[in-house]
């Protein structure tokens, strides 16, 4: 009980303190919907809006996530109010999940954004969306803990967002956004598979224009994979790195 | 056996070792305190007590917890108040509170009742709706202590509660940790201001580049040293021309005329008056005033450290 309370008011706080304040609320608007537009206006018709919609979901969930955990995490960090959340009475890995949740929360409503956006032009009502939500889930809750996984390795906070964009950009191209992934040069493939976004696009894919590479129960099932992975890496370097 | 127990705590920073082998134990109910200067490991000390850090070997004992091992146990019935504010800026200070009380499970209503009742103690009222960044640097300081025990911990862990803050503040924040011991907590503190470790505190650890040097009461700390018993006589005119006869007459004193209508009179033990007086009459001199001149905590300090108060004086204006 005791840990729930806390729980729910970080997550609470952060809501509050970052994700409602009017240039987050507006970020995580102006962003997917300027990508939207980009797209259409850059494939003048060739190519369907259904065609462009998973790509555009998973990318707003995963620029959403990551630069949001930026600040809720590094800029806390900084400030040192991190180390009150450190030393309050509550596990790491509770306290991990309250202020990556945040993230996630706020990377699935930008992931539906395009949606909104799509559904004055297309019929949607054939989609699989109960599948597609749990996609876009798998998309932020991997993206989250990645970004936290980046926090935890940089020193600095400049540190931080360099390798964000390091790890953000290659990833939108090598998970079959834009190239699908059979017209990847031979050397890029394998990094393509090890890449979790690559599953969690290819079940978008697969609910949205009906083709993917994999079922999406094996996809799911990489996923959750890397989110146990990834979540044991993030608290093993932060009880070495951050508890010094 | 104290309520919190430390032996041979270590911190090593790679090859640097900033916390060398210190063991001390604090008694329930009193205020101990770590006095040393900048760099000297007292925030390390800290950090490893709290559960910021790690040891690097060494055994932490706190309420009977091994807080090496269950630190997270430990964290549920000490207060830490650290050495920066680091509330919430754009929080207002009665979020602030009550967002700290959350993580420590208390209910809302709760948690709003010790709010409101920790900003009238702390006479921050008037600032409860003002959101952190716009305190001043004292009605920060306040907060962060205020936030530090709003769950009502056993155990206080302070980080130089009273470093940059003027002066009137820095007086209110000793009575509150007074008030607090008054009402049974266990307090750790560290600073370099020894007037300050002298006012409140129940015993102190000198620490020096990460060592404890010397830990007693005052008066234990005061007695360490070897002492000399000094009194300042206050005369109605100079004694130069009598100084020698003074000295030969009373073979273990020495005479130091510091100025022209007094003089100090120097032994290794105590000093009786009577006989100095009688002679001073007989030669026509009245004595006004006699006073002992008390050694200060800052004198031991010096001494036991090998630091020039000189250089505590430094430290001061620039914190
Ligand atoms: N994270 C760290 N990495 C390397 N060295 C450190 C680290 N933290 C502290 N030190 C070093 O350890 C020594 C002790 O530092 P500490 O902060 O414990 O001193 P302090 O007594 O609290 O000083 P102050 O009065 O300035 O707060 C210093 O020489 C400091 O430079
Ligand atoms: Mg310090």
């Amino acid at each position: 009980m005791q840990t729930l309370i806390a729980f729910w008011n970080v997550l609470k706080k952060d809501i509050n303190n970052y994700y409602l304040k009017p240039p987050n609320i507006s970020w995580g608007i102006i962003f997917p919907l300027s990508w939207t537009l980009m797209q259409l206006i850059r494939s003048q018709g060739d190519i369907g809006i259904a065609e462009l919609l998973p790509g555009l979901m998973a990318m707003s969930v995963l620029f959403g996530t990551t630069s949001m955990l930026a600040v809720t995490i590094t800029f806390e960090r900084r400030s040192r109010s991190f180390d009150r959340l450190l030393v309050a009475p509550i596990s790491v890995s509770a306290l991990v999940i309250a202020k990556i949740l945040g993230a996630i929360l706020f990377g699935i409503v930008n992931a539906f954004v395009p949606v909104v956006f799509a559904a004055f032009f297309i019929d949607l009502r054939e989609i699989n969306w109960g599948l597609t939500l749990v996609a876009v889930i798998l998309i932020a809750v991997t993206s989250a803990l990645l970004g936290l996984l980046i926090a935890v390795s940089a020193k600095e906070v400049f540190e931080a967002q360099t390798f964000s964009n390091f790890f953000r950009f290659p990833m939108l191209f090598l998970c079959g956004l834009f190239i699908p992934i059979d017209k990847l040069p031979v050397i890029l493939k394998p990094i393509s598979f090890c890449l979790p976004l690559t599953y969690g696009t290819d079940i978008l894919n697969g609910m949205i224009t009906g083709s993917s590479i994999f079922t999406a129960t094996f996809s799911i099932f990489i996923m959750l994979v890397f989110i146990l992975l990834l979540f044991y890496l993030c608290l093993r370097n932060i009880n070495k790195k951050w508890i010094h | 056996m104290g309520i919190v127990n430390v032996t041979n705590l270590k911190k090593m920073y790679d090859e640097f070792q900033a916390v060398n082998e210190i063991s001390f134990s604090i008694e329930q109910g009193e205020i101990f305190g770590l006095l040393g200067p900048n760099g000297a490991g007292k925030t390390s000390t800290i950090n490893m007590m709290i559960g910021l850090s790690r040891p690097s070997g060494g055994h932490i004992l706190i309420d009977g917890i091994d807080a090496v091992k269950d630190i997270k146990k430990v964290q549920r019935i000490i207060g830490i108040i650290p050495d920066e504010n680091n509330l919430y800026n754009e929080m207002n200070g009665f979020d602030n509170l009550c967002f700290c009380a959350s993580l420590y499970g208390m209910r809302k209503a709760e948690r709003e009742k010790r709010a409101t009742e920790l900003l009238e103690q702390f006479n921050l009222t008037f600032a409860a709706k003002r959101p952190f960044k716009a305190y001043s640097k004292g009605m920060k300081r306040k907060l962060t202590i205020a936030a530090g025990i709003i769950h009502n911990p056993k155990i206080l862990f302070l980080d130089e509660p009273t470093t940059g803050i003027d002066v009137e503040s820095a007086r209110q924040i000793r009575k509150l940790i007074l008030d607090l011991k008054k009402q049974g907590k266990t307090i750790f503190i560290t600073t370099h201001y020894i007037e300050e470790a002298e006012r409140i505190c129940d015993r102190i650890a000198f620490i020096v580049n990460g060592r404890i040097v010397k830990t007693g009461t005052v008066t234990e700390l005061m007695e360490s040293i070897e002492r000399e018993h000094k009194i300042k006589l206050q005369l109605d005119s100079s004694i130069k021309e009598l100084k020698e006869e003074l000295e030969h007459n009373f073979v273990n004193c020495r005479i130091d005329i510091s100025d022209k209508n007094s003089c100090l009179i120097i032994s290794k033990e105590r000093i009786a008056l009577s006989p100095v007086l009688q002679l001073l009459d007989s030669k026509g001199i009245s004595v006004y005033e006699a006073k002992e001149i008390k050694p200060s905590l800052e004198d031991v300090f010096v001494k036991i450290t090998g630091i020039e108060a000189s250089k505590l004086e430094i430290e001061k204006a620039g914190k």
